[in-house]
């Protein structure tokens, strides 16, 4: 096994949590990629579905935006966005929605909106375009994210979208009926809800990554399982597919 | 009933200061030419309604001609934030904008709302979202069927809509295809409805029966602007100008680069220059 980094792992490690009976609504950034990989990998069968309205699109290049033509060329069929956003993720097609972060707490509630108070922000980031629904709506929802303190803090300065709020049963307090964040994939490791608290908990350690290593980059105080497996290390296959893939799209966003 | 007229003429006669106004494109089909014409027209006071203000809303934002933005995502996508906007919202430059925000949700069924003539746009949206918390314009409703609660916000209704569209027949019915986004939604909510398009052809005899076809009577004016959707696509002509994307970053993040930016690209280019710089990016036809 040749080395690889701990975003290569961090995207095949997402992309193995992905099947061909799969509907994924996918966010652009990482989570892109990983679907991209399961889809020329292990999962041919899988629906992408970008929210610019492509269903079941194919691309050879991960698109820069959610609206490259990239998509639609490939896609199975593309539909206008209120159709997408009001047939397909609100009508409850969607089984994955895979989602990045700026600001993630423990119980998967996502900022990407601002750093700092709304009204008077430190840093005003681009908000959360159809996250908020995205997160809601669709059957349950992966997030892949790198760790970093910075990232991962004990309390987000906004809630773009509610994973699990407060913990427990808050969702269906709030009348919502899906099962929210149900994985957690960074660079380190996986994580997935506790059953009850629904705190996010450490269950696989990528290849080489400490305890120490993953509290470090971690905002909050980490709970780690009974019993952390250690994540498989990409494979060839699986390494040569990302690798060829995030050349290809280097070279067409330089307009080479 | 649309006519066909210059792109100065079209943004002159339809444009006022203090409008609430679209230009829509959900990437692709970004109604550019239109906005720098806008610009170079001097407009103030403007709201500017989009699902995703990129670029353009940006560059409108760093020239003060902004008074309200009402949107759903901020960001240029796939690169970044969006930097003029973000100098707006940090320091006040170079004047403080009023900001209505809400998700991509909200955003197209408001516009399909104002589409169907209705006042309110209802769904089931916003659970646990802190926008519902900073926004007033987000309230919720119950069904009176199942007592289910659900969000509500108003209708879009733009006083104008700028798209960017493949053809026109020379009827001035327009046609637009591949991500076709809220275009349809924005120009059938809004009281006046300009297009600027690829080029215009006889008929459309040869056309698939379900392509999506706005006919002429529901658009004001049409102007033909080849390329005028760039540095964004038009599918089946030219693809996106992703280096453009990422250069933008560098531009908006100084103040004196962006405002040397705006001088030599946008106040002293005209429509017609848009049709060079998608030269290199057309696809075979």
């Amino acid at each position: 096994m040749s080395d690889f980094t701990p975003n290569e792992m961090m995207t095949i490690a997402a992309s193995r949590a992905l099947t061909s009976s799969d509907v994924c609504f996918v966010g652009i950034g990482a989570p892109s990629a990983a679907c991209n990989v399961a889809r020329l990998t292990h999962a041919p069968d899988i629906t992408l579905i970008y929210e610019s309205g492509t269903i079941g699109t194919a691309p050879d290049v991960l698109p820069l935006s959610i609206g490259d033509g990239e998509l639609c060329d490939t896609a199975l069929t593309t539909v206008s966005v209120p159709e997408m956003f009001r047939y397909w993720l609100q009508g409850g097609r969607i089984t994955i929605g895979f989602l990045g972060a700026a600001q993630l707490d423990k119980y998967g509630n996502i900022n990407t909106t601002v750093i700092g108070d709304y009204h008077k922000p430190k840093t005003r980031l681009p908000g959360g375009g159809g996250a908020p629904e995205i997160a809601t709506s669709s059957q349950e929802v992966y997030i892949t994210m790198a760790q970093s303190k910075r990232g991962m803090v004990e309390k987000i300065d906004f809630y773009t979208s509610f994973g699990h709020g407060d913990g427990g049963d808050h969702r269906k307090r709030l009348g919502i009926e899906t099962k929210g964040p149900t994985l957690l994939i960074t660079d380190l490791a996986i994580w997935k809800p506790d059953p009850e608290t629904k705190e996010f908990t450490v269950v696989s350690m990528h290849p080489g990554v400490t305890r120490e290593m993953v509290q470090e980059t971690c905002g909050w105080q980490v709970k780690f399982a009974d019993n952390v497996e250690e994540t498989p290390p990409p494979t060839e296959l699986e390494l040569k597919t990302l690798r060829d893939l995030k050349a290809r799209t280097d070279a067409a966003h330089k307009g080479k | 009933m649309a006519h066909f007229i210059p792109l100065e003429q079209a943004v002159r006669e339809n444009l006022k200061d203090g409008d609430t106004v679209a230009f829509e494109g959900f990437t692709h089909l970004i109604p550019t030419a239109a906005v720098h014409e806008a610009i170079r027209q001097g407009f103030k006071d403007l709201t500017l309604v989009r699902m995703t203000p990129d670029l353009i809303y940006d560059q409108m934002v760093g020239m003060g001609m902004v008074k309200k933005m009402i949107f759903s995502y901020v960001g240029n996508p796939g690169v970044g934030l969006l930097r003029r906007v973000r100098d707006s919202v940090e320091n006040g430059w170079p004047r403080e904008v009023e900001i209505e925000e809400h998700s991509h949700a909200a955003m197209a069924n408001a516009y399909e709302a104002g589409a169907a003539g209705l006042p309110l746009a209802v769904f089931r949206g916003y659970r646990g979202a802190g926008l519902a918390e900073v926004n007033p314009n987000i309230k919720s409703i119950t069904c009176p069927f199942t007592g289910e609660k659900l969000a509500a916000v108003p209708a879009v209704r733009p006083d104008v809509t700028f798209i960017h569209a493949q053809k026109a027949d020379k009827k001035g019915n327009v046609l637009i295809e591949g991500i076709i986004g809220i275009q349809k939604e924005a120009v059938l909510a809004a009281k006046r409805a300009v297009v600027t398009v690829e080029e215009v052809v006889d008929d459309f005899s040869d056309a698939h029966p379900n392509l999506c076809i706005l006919p002429h009577w529901t658009i004001t004016a049409i102007a033909v602007v080849p390329g005028g959707a760039h540095p964004s696509y038009t599918h089946g002509y030219y693809v996106r100008d992703n280096a453009s994307y990422l250069e933008w970053d560098q531009v908006a993040a100084d103040r004196d680069r962006f405002r040397a930016w705006m001088e030599e690209n946008v106040i002293k280019a005209k429509p017609e220059d848009f049709a060079a710089r998608v030269e290199k990016l057309r696809v075979a036809k």
